[in-house]
């Protein structure tokens, strides 16, 4: 079964997924971010392959892939980072990414290098699902990878259903017309969008994102979903304090 | 029969194109997919079109047989003259087209990108011109080094807002649209040239095809030869070259050839010329050729031409070069500017950067005496004042 999947038949509650970009602050920071993740009570990582065009990313995640790439982070280096720590790391990992990278690299080479390291799921924001039909879900399956989709305020009842089938590992509530970036607080609109997905009782389980910055945002996702995943505003804290602050970051959420 | 450089029902010639974008963007770009074609050939459309490309933009365009040119290269040597269109170059026949297909959506916000602010020009134009509110996103860079088009476009109304990530020119004021697009779903995204995701590659070409289809009894007429032997036009994204080739490309007796901008050398490092350098990939949801590294990181290309220092290409013209049916050529930044000065000084006509690099492979090649060329020369060198003056007196 998806890790993920799994994980959600041990806790479908407020599940705080954390997104980090590999390779930043520092070139070997990838494994430290994932321990120190790991110990302080994360359910899921989403680990980040910087890229120099990411089209779904607002500034603070632009920046730091434009840093790790400055630091010689590259895609051969992230899967080498993540072997070591594939006995010691229980926390399910999903890999986020942008298609090209995985295109570069060869694409089944790419999947089994995944799989080699212990990963199961792919977030690839520029995916689309009549490619992801005609091609992409031939090869995952091919590797046991799952694809997690993302819908937003506009997708379709029609797609949503869609995308719900497909759905091996949960499905990703982009929380508003938005690319990735911290904002202040979840607006009434956002929460009708919310009830609105809920009230459809999808098969898949729901993972709130974008926009998601502190424990206020966490916990109103969390009344409409499974879950939520913190990005920029994890990102920046990072960035700032390094990686003795993350404990003290993500306590305070989960308390 | 339907020609093999139409893009079947999921936007691909042969391998390439596609529409790669974020869920986010997908109703958008679904909206337009759906109705582009009824639009652009619905009556209504056309006549509007056909009457603001006739009246307002100053269509047809000249086909001007260069003769000063032609002796010293020894063929005969037309110039299309879409310098002398209103704003100055090929541009703004894409604009019309798209501002009256964003009418026809309802839309009343337009977005776009632009390098050497030809296209940014053109969409804040059209944009005055029906009452609409434009944003145009243009790298850093070209801000400082294409001055006067950034005052032509505040003059005309437009929000020019600098893209400040990356390498600042035309790829990451791409990028930020594309962004912005996705932050404000309710915009129209003019895109300037034939790139993107599926439709706007073939919505584009549709748009710039008037060029070819006026090449044609132009020709007709000065000649009496149905067809041109060659046609050269410069590439950035490919929006002027597809227009130029369009009615030709299902006719291998013309030979096609596309001129890119290798900057200070194919191998310096510093070029843009994709289809040597590049390698099938994946920008601005499209699936062409790319300039990347070895891990699929977009590498950053050079020219002195704001408009052809993309790292990419559209891709139909991705498939022409696969498909060897057009060739590639290029020229590096002194051809280009050696070619300017000599339009200038045996034609009096001062061309754009970008397309002095069309110009610039006329010395390239070895044409026979009767040979019929065609050079589109896709834009005015007002612009580029600057740097032409600059390079005088170096
Ligand atoms: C005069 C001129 N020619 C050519 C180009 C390159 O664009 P394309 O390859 O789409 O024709 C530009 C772009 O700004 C331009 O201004």
């Amino acid at each position: 079964m998806n890790s993920i999947k799994e994980l959600f038949q041990q806790k479908d509650k407020n599940l705080l997924s954390i997104y980090f970009t590999c390779g930043y602050p520092k070139l070997d920071d990838t494994t430290k971010v994932i321990t120190a993740l790991e110990k302080s009570g994360v359910d899921f990582i989403e680990v980040g392959l910087p890229y120099s065009d990411p089209l779904a990313d607002g500034p603070t995640i632009q920046d730091s892939s434009q840093k790790a790439l400055e630091n010689g982070i590259n895609l051969d280096l992230v899967f080498e980072q993540l072997m070591t720590i594939k006995e010691t790391n229980k926390t399910p990992l999903v890999l986020m990414g942008y298609l090209n990278q995985m295109l570069k690299y060869g694409e089944d080479k790419f999947c089994q290098k995944v799989v080699d390291c212990g990963i199961d799921t792919l977030i690839l924001p520029d995916l689309p699902m009549v490619e992801f039909e005609n091609h992409y879900q031939e090869l995952f399956d091919k590797y046991g990878l799952t694809n997690v989709f993302l819908i937003t305020p506009h997708t379709s009842e029609e797609r949503i259903k869609k995308i719900d089938e497909y759905s091996k590992a949960f499905i990703y509530v982009v929380a508003s017309a938005s690319i990735t970036g911290a904002k202040g607080e979840i607006s009434n609109k956002q929460v009708a969008y919310f009830e609105r997905i809920k009230a459809m009782n999808l098969k898949s389980n729901l993972i709130v994102g974008f926009g998601i910055s502190d424990k206020q945002t966490f916990n109103t996702a969390c009344n409409y979903a499974n879950g939520a995943i913190i990005g920029s505003a994890f990102i920046k804290n990072l960035g700032k304090n390094g990686v003795a602050s993350i404990d003290g970051f993500i306590k305070p959420i989960i308390s | 029969m339907k020609s093999q450089f139409q893009p079947d029902k999921n936007g691909y010639y042969g391998q390439f194109g596609g529409a790669f974008i974020p869920e986010l963007l997908y109703p958008n770009v679904k909206e337009l997919e759906d109705n582009y074609i009824q639009i652009i050939e619905s009556d209504e459309f056309q006549n509007e079109y056909k009457s603001l490309l006739k009246d307002y933009v100053g269509r047809p365009s000249p086909l001007y047989l260069a003769k000063r040119l032609s002796e010293k290269y020894g063929a005969f040597i037309y110039l299309k003259r879409e310098d002398l269109n209103h704003t100055g170059a090929h541009k703004v026949n894409n604009t019309i087209g798209q501002i009256l297909i964003a009418k026809k959506l309802g839309k009343t916000k337009i977005i776009a990108e632009t390098g050497a602010g030809q296209h940014g020009v053109a969409t804040a134009t059209v944009c005055a011109l029906m009452g609409l509110e434009c944003t145009v996103f243009m790298g850093e860079k070209d801000i400082e080094r294409q001055a006067p088009n950034v005052a032509r476009m505040k003059m005309l109304g437009a929000k020019v807002v600098p893209a400040l990530s990356g390498s600042k020119t035309l790829k990451d004021a791409t990028n930020e649209a594309i962004r912005y697009w996705i932050q404000h779903p309710e915009t129209f995204y003019l895109i300037g040239s034939v790139v993107g995701p599926h439709p706007y590659p073939d919505m584009v070409a549709r748009l710039q095809a008037v060029i070819s289809e006026e090449i044609k009894w132009q020709l007709k007429e000065k000649t009496g030869k149905e067809n041109p032997d060659t046609i050269i036009a410069c590439v950035g994204g490919g929006s002027n070259a597809a227009g130029a080739f369009y009615h030709y490309m299902d006719n291998e007796e013309v030979e096609l050839i596309a001129v890119e901008a290798s900057g200070l050398g194919v191998n310096s490092g510093e070029s843009a010329a994709t289809s040597q350098l590049g390698e099938v990939g994946i920008i601005h949801g499209s699936k062409t050729i790319l300039m990347q590294d070895e891990y699929g990181q977009i590498v950053e290309p050079y020219s002195i031409s704001a408009g052809l220092d993309y790292p990419g290409v559209g891709p139909l013209h991705a498939y022409l070069f696969d498909s060897k049916r057009a060739n590639f050529m290029d020229a590096t930044d002194t051809e280009a500017l050696t070619a300017a000065y000599e339009l200038t000084k045996i034609e009096g006509i001062i061309p754009a950067l970008e397309s002095a690099h069309a110009l610039a492979v006329l010395s390239k090649i070895k044409f026979t005496k009767d040979q019929v060329v065609v050079v589109n020369l896709s834009g005015r060198g007002d612009k580029d004042l600057e740097t032409y003056i600059k390079h005088l007196e170096d």
